[in-house]
């Protein structure tokens, strides 16, 4: 009850920032593509903040339908398509300023950083059950944020004004896990995971346990690069593949299993569609190579991991 | 076979370069629609796996923070720091990150991420911290320490989560077996885990090191030509 209220309150939080980013470029007159980003974000609030709002009072018939939800969503992708969400102008500090506040707070100014990692920690332990990870975040960013202010005696309107610069920088790609998430949804639906593992089991010669071992380890790495998911694909490919194949053919369940979801691991190493593993973090490094910045230095770690899960399952389950 | 053209999509989106966000909800509307559901049941599905899914943007709560410490200096103080550690390289920074976040995530603490940690703290030391020992980098170096440090979060997060009884991962195998009528216990799945956590330490650590072999190797000779 508590739990769900209190995330439901986090994503109206989320919503506010997204709400702050859309007054913010409706007033900015010289906005390189004023309304169709101000639009962007507008329609982000308004699923964050209300689409399950009667949620905070435990009331979850107060909702947006989904179906409402799903043509915004449709409206956020042609809005991104036609490349009209754009970045606008921002007060940032000079590096004059940065290094002399810098000298100035000193080591201190770690203390809030940390706290984002720290409180949530504690949070996430004594009230695990209670709560939940989301929750400790939410507080963590909290304690975080009243630190922040407190150690760089900041304006409150510097800070919100920070967050949305950094939000807006990471632009439509921070909509992109849950677009994803959305796919995999359609995916599971029309039943695409049941066909390729049919199509894959085709191909592993009877009574090879080798073979076994590859195609299972290997599937699971391909199509958690289809899904952009392994826990998805690790359901259909242990079913299709791994209990008939390995499994069956005398492998320790209990090993097996456990190294087939990392080996389905490796693939997320290598795959556009983990967007929050792999094409957020080049918005939030601001590295240049949106698309293969951080998977080009992934995939050699991810090939050698995948052959070591083939040959410790190999020598090891059975 | 005609319900695979949505990965077809994807793929080709992908090399093409279109716009990604357009191109994934153009290949879940063909597959639904080739698969025979209706224009309503698709968009709705869309909607509400959007909405179910919400959490993975929270990370949108704690940009405040970051935004206002950055303003104040958080990463200049970072590098100041490194670069009073004479030993300090960039690849051995990522290698400590690496290890550590991985032990975290064995115990469960989510003691990482890249909002929290790379970019306030461990990027501005990683980037002080090579450009303490050879000057300003070239842009293509930059990139790879940007890259490599988002990398490790990812190595540590994935291969070190499932070490931990209660990590959705094992939750998540212990239900699918059962669904197999095969039962296992969580805790055995988590120790078998462990092996690869322990190998994705050596593994990363390995490529980061390299990385820096590299970088000593090209600006050594540059400097080496500067003073000839």
């Amino acid at each position: 009850m508590l739990k769900n209220t209190l995330t439901e309150i986090l994503y109206v939080l989320v919503g506010l920032v997204c709400l702050y980013s859309t007054v913010k470029i409706v007033r900015s007159k010289d906005h390189p593509s004023r309304w169709p980003t101000a639009l962007f974000w507008f329609i982000l609030f308004i699923v964050f903040t209300f689409s399950r709002v009667g949620m905070i009072w435990g009331d979850a018939k107060v909702k947006i339908s989904d179906t409402v939800i799903g043509y915004l969503v449709i409206i956020l992708a042609v809005l991104s398509a036609l490349k009209l969400v754009k970045i606008g102008k921002f007060s940032e500090s000079t590096i004059e300023f940065k290094k002399e506040s810098a000298m100035k707070i000193g080591n201190k100014i770690f203390i809030p950083a940390l706290s984002l990692g720290v409180v949530a920690f504690i949070v996430a332990q004594v009230w695990a059950k209670q709560l939940g990870t989301l929750i400790a975040l939410g507080a963590a960013a909290l304690v975080a944020s009243i630190l922040a202010l407190a150690f760089t005696r900041g304006k409150v309107s510097d800070m919100v004004e920070d967050g949305s610069r950094l939000l807006e920088m990471i632009g439509p790609v921070s909509i992109l896990p849950q677009v994803l998430a959305a796919l995999g949804s359609v995916f599971a639906a029309a039943g695409v995971g049941k066909l390729i593992a049919s199509g894959m089991s085709h191909v592993i010669p009877q009574g090879n346990i080798l073979a076994g071992v590859i195609v299972y380890c290997s599937g699971m790495a391909l199509f958690t690069m289809i899904m952009g998911n392994a826990f998805a694909a690790f359901a259909v490919i242990t079913a299709g593949i791994g209990l008939p194949f390995v499994i069956a053919q005398g492998g320790n369940p209990v090993i097996v299993s456990a190294l087939g979801l990392t080996a389905g691991y490796c693939g997320t190493l290598m795959t556009p569609m983990a967007a929050n593993f792999n094409i957020v973090p080049t918005a939030i490094l601001e590295i240049e190579d949106k698309r293969w910045g951080v998977i080009k230095n992934q995939v050699p770690v991810a090939l050698v991991m995948l052959a070591l899960h083939m040959v410790l399952m190999y020598l090891w389950a059975f | 076979m005609i319900k695979l053209i949505g990965i077809l999509i994807i793929v080709v989106g992908f090399v093409l370069k279109l716009d990604t966000i357009a191109v994934v909800v153009g290949a879940g509307l063909i597959t639904g629609l080739v698969s025979g559901m209706s224009w309503n049941d698709i968009v709705t599905i869309l909607g509400k796996a959007f909405v179910e899914n919400r959490y993975m943007t929270i990370f949108i709560v704690s940009l405040p923070a970051i935004g206002l410490l950055e303003r104040y200096g958080l990463r200049e103080r970072a590098a100041y720091l490194i670069s009073r550690i004479r030993s300090a390289t960039a690849g051995r920074i990522t290698s400590l990150y690496l290890v550590i976040r991985t032990i975290s995530a064995v115990f469960s603490v989510r003691l990482g991420g890249h909002v929290q940690f790379i970019r306030p703290l461990i990027l501005p030391m990683s980037m002080g911290a090579a450009e303490n020992r050879y000057g300003q980098l070239e842009k293509k170096d930059e990139e790879k320490i940007k890259g490599l440090n988002a990398a490790s979060d990812n190595y540590a997060n994935f291969f070190g989560q499932n070490g931990f009884v209660a990590a959705g991962g094992v939750l998540l195998i212990v239900g699918v077996l059962k669904e197999l009528k095969i039962t296992v216990e969580a805790v055995d799945i988590a120790t078998a885990s462990l092996p690869m956590a322990g190998i994705i330490l050596v593994v990363g650590t390995a490529q980061f090191l390299l990385n820096d072999r590299r970088l000593a190797k090209k600006y050594q000779i540059r400097q080496n030509e500067k003073k000839e």
